[in-house]
């Protein structure tokens, strides 16, 4: 379910970091508590972001979310196909839903993000709460 | 399907009903009038040609009888305060008395202009006044302007209050506190008056984590906004400390009045510490909410704010006489056109008046008790995620009932089979799959009474047939719309078929 290359923050993202630059998108979880997404507004290229701040929101028909950044750095790819099909998120949110690429000004805290194995002990733990 | 519990309603016809655009014939005069009996003139010689509108395209032509027809039928598909319970979860959808219609009708009150001069509109001035005055004694604090014209906007004002004081001391300051269970307008609110909006995460006991309050509040915060009770009813007994704690680093603390349907009369948010805050004539005090009317949202505040209102203000002149004075030099400036909603404030005065202090505390004492009624008849059948002691309304989840497939906005739409307006569905978003019901002080025990039984049947119905369920509503006049695609392509206006 969710990819082993992964990391996951507590905020729901996932991020798959590659040599100095991290793809980030929300988890499938994230985007079954949400339901059907109907808009999402990202970050613009050159934006810089902060790990642990807001960097964009996800509405959808029951709520409006924010996306919160799990990495530092600069916005150098934002994926603008989904301001046209926000329903890729619902279907697949850990492919072609994915929302930014960032150069990381920082190494990612990976202190502070779970694996997918930690990831998946997080949310049973929420739902058994 | 289980319709055997369904005792509230029972189908009746209904008619279909085009839009009134494709009723229309071509041609077609909706009424007759006589010969012109004055020489024509044309308005474009008279006014300019500017000035003149191009006929309207696709205006519909129909019959007088044929409008008549067309808006009753649709009225016959509708569900108002006046049909049944109004659920809504923190819109306190309470009865909206008739006498204040008749009030608000009155000659000196309906035909009033607001470019008569002051003088001959002392009548209005009073009760702009009176209401004032009986508004800051059911809130406790020292100033008031009722201009804004909602809940929002009323957040809005409050908050560029707010940023007016800090600037007078020295620095706007760049932050709001938020905690999470709050109003999805608060953090709009503050954005728009250009401050961040941080998130305060709940406790277990559903309400301000004093702990994280502590550490977050510091010299960048302005203000934290706070709604109390909160949007899960829960009262927050450490009010007092929090107050303490946000003036102890120059915040200032705003209280979101949504709810004071379970405080007035009782707790006055002045004593408890809060500076700035709204209230919502249309839910607490009983004008329209809605489609129904325009709202109103005045915004009270403690005297170190009162140089910052809007103005107008109002004055009493040395000879008794009332009047608005317009040179405020550190006024925010106008919110609002005029007075702000003032049929509205009329309305207000008149729920006041005709209830009384002993009134209104009553009314606060039985949404209270109605609320905890239903709390205490369904907290077997749905699930009650925080068991804190609730006030005006209660949250229960599906978690139960989502094992069967069956999620909040299922059993919500089935609940408009058994003949109530759904309560509020997914908010607050503390709750996973939330239920939020607030009767309101209007509602009988035998109208309650049907509620919890139509509650406890659908929650049968998820366990024994949960497509039935899942396929509501299969009674209303039209089935379960498409939400999504709704608010994916908006489609928001009628336009005339392209000819070929």
């Amino acid at each position: 379910m969710y990819p082993a290359q992964f990391r996951y923050s507590e905020e729901h993202e996932w991020l798959q970091v590659e040599d100095n630059s991290a793809t980030v998108g929300i988890t499938d979880h994230a985007q079954k508590e949400l339901g059907d997404v109907v808009f999402v507004e990202l970050p613009k290229v050159g934006d810089k972001v902060e790990a642990g701040q807001a960097c964009g929101t996800v509405e959808s028909v029951k709520a409006v979310s924010e996306i919160y950044s799990p990495v530092s750095g600069e916005v150098k790819e934002v994926n603008t196909a989904l301001a046209e099909t926000p329903e890729w998120i619902n279907q697949d949110p850990h492919g072609k839903a994915w929302m930014m690429k960032v150069a990381l000004s920082a190494p990612a805290p990976l202190d502070r993000l779970m694996t997918a194995e930690q990831y998946e002990e997080y949310l049973r733990k929420e739902s058994a709460e | 399907m289980a319709d055997k519990d369904i005792k509230k309603v029972r189908r009746h016809l209904t008619q279909r009903e085009a839009l009134i655009f494709e009723r229309s014939s071509p041609g077609k005069p909706p009424f007759a009038l006589p010969p012109l009996d004055v020489p024509p003139v044309d308005p474009a010689d008279a006014l300019g040609a500017q000035r003149v509108r191009e006929q309207i395209e696709g205006f519909p032509e129909v019959s007088e009888f044929e409008v008549v027809r067309h808006f009753t039928r649709l009225s016959t598909w509708n569900y108002g305060v006046d049909t049944g319970a109004y659920l809504l979860g923190s819109c306190t959808m309470k009865y909206n008395p008739k006498v204040n219609e008749v009030v608000a009708r009155v000659d000196g009150i309906g035909n009033a202009h607001p470019y008569q001069p002051e003088m001959l509109s002392q009548g209005c001035l009073k009760i702009h006044q009176l209401l004032s005055e009986l508004l800051l004694e059911i809130v406790g604090l020292d100033a008031i302007t009722l201009q804004p014209a909602a809940g929002a906007h009323g957040e809005m004002t409050g908050l560029l209050l707010v940023r007016a004081y800090q600037e007078s001391k020295g620095n706007p300051r760049r932050k709001v506190l938020i905690p999470d269970s709050a109003h999805g307008t608060n953090p709009a609110s503050a954005a728009i008056a250009g401050y961040q909006a941080q998130n305060l995460a709940s406790n277990r006991q559903g309400t301000v984590d004093l702990e994280q309050l502590d550490r977050l509040m510091n010299e960048e915060v302005a203000a934290l906004m706070l709604t109390n009770p909160n949007t899960l009813g829960i009262f927050e007994n450490e009010i007092v400390r929090i107050a303490e704690i946000v003036h102890s680093r120059g915040g200032l603390l705003y209280m979101d009045g949504a709810n004071m349907n379970a405080l007035m009369g009782i707790s006055r948010p002045g004593d408890f510490g809060v500076d700035v805050m709204h209230l919502n004539l249309h839910k607490t005090f009983s004008t329209p909410h809605g489609g129904g009317g325009p709202g109103a949202g005045p915004v009270a505040v403690k005297k170190i704010l009162e140089p910052f209102l809007p103005v107008p203000v109002m004055v009493e002149n040395k000879d008794g006489s009332l009047a608005y004075d317009f040179n405020r030099p550190r006024s925010i400036g106008r919110v609002r056109a005029f007075y702000g909603n003032f049929g509205m404030l009329v309305r207000a005065l008149a729920y006041i008046l005709a209830n009384g202090a002993e009134g209104l505390r009553l009314t606060t004492e039985d949404a209270v008790l109605n609320s905890a009624y239903i709390r205490k008849k369904l907290e077997g059948t749905y699930e009650l995620p925080y068991s804190s002691p609730t006030l005006h309304e209660c949250v229960f989840s599906d978690k139960k009932q989502a094992q069967r497939g069956v999620h909040t906005g299922d059993i919500a739409k089935r609940l408009i089979d058994y003949g109530f307006h759904p309560y509020t569905v997914s908010f607050p978003l503390v709750v996973s799959g939330a239920m939020m019901i607030e009767p309101t002080e209007s509602e009988s025990k035998q109208e309650l009474d049907e509620l919890v039984d139509a509650l406890q049947a659908i929650a049968r119905e998820a366990e024994q047939e949960p497509e039935t369920v899942l396929g509501a509503p299969h009674t209303t006049h039209l089935g379960r719309l498409d939400e999504v695609q709704a608010a994916r392509h908006p489609v928001l206006r009628w336009k005339p078929p392209t000819r070929e």
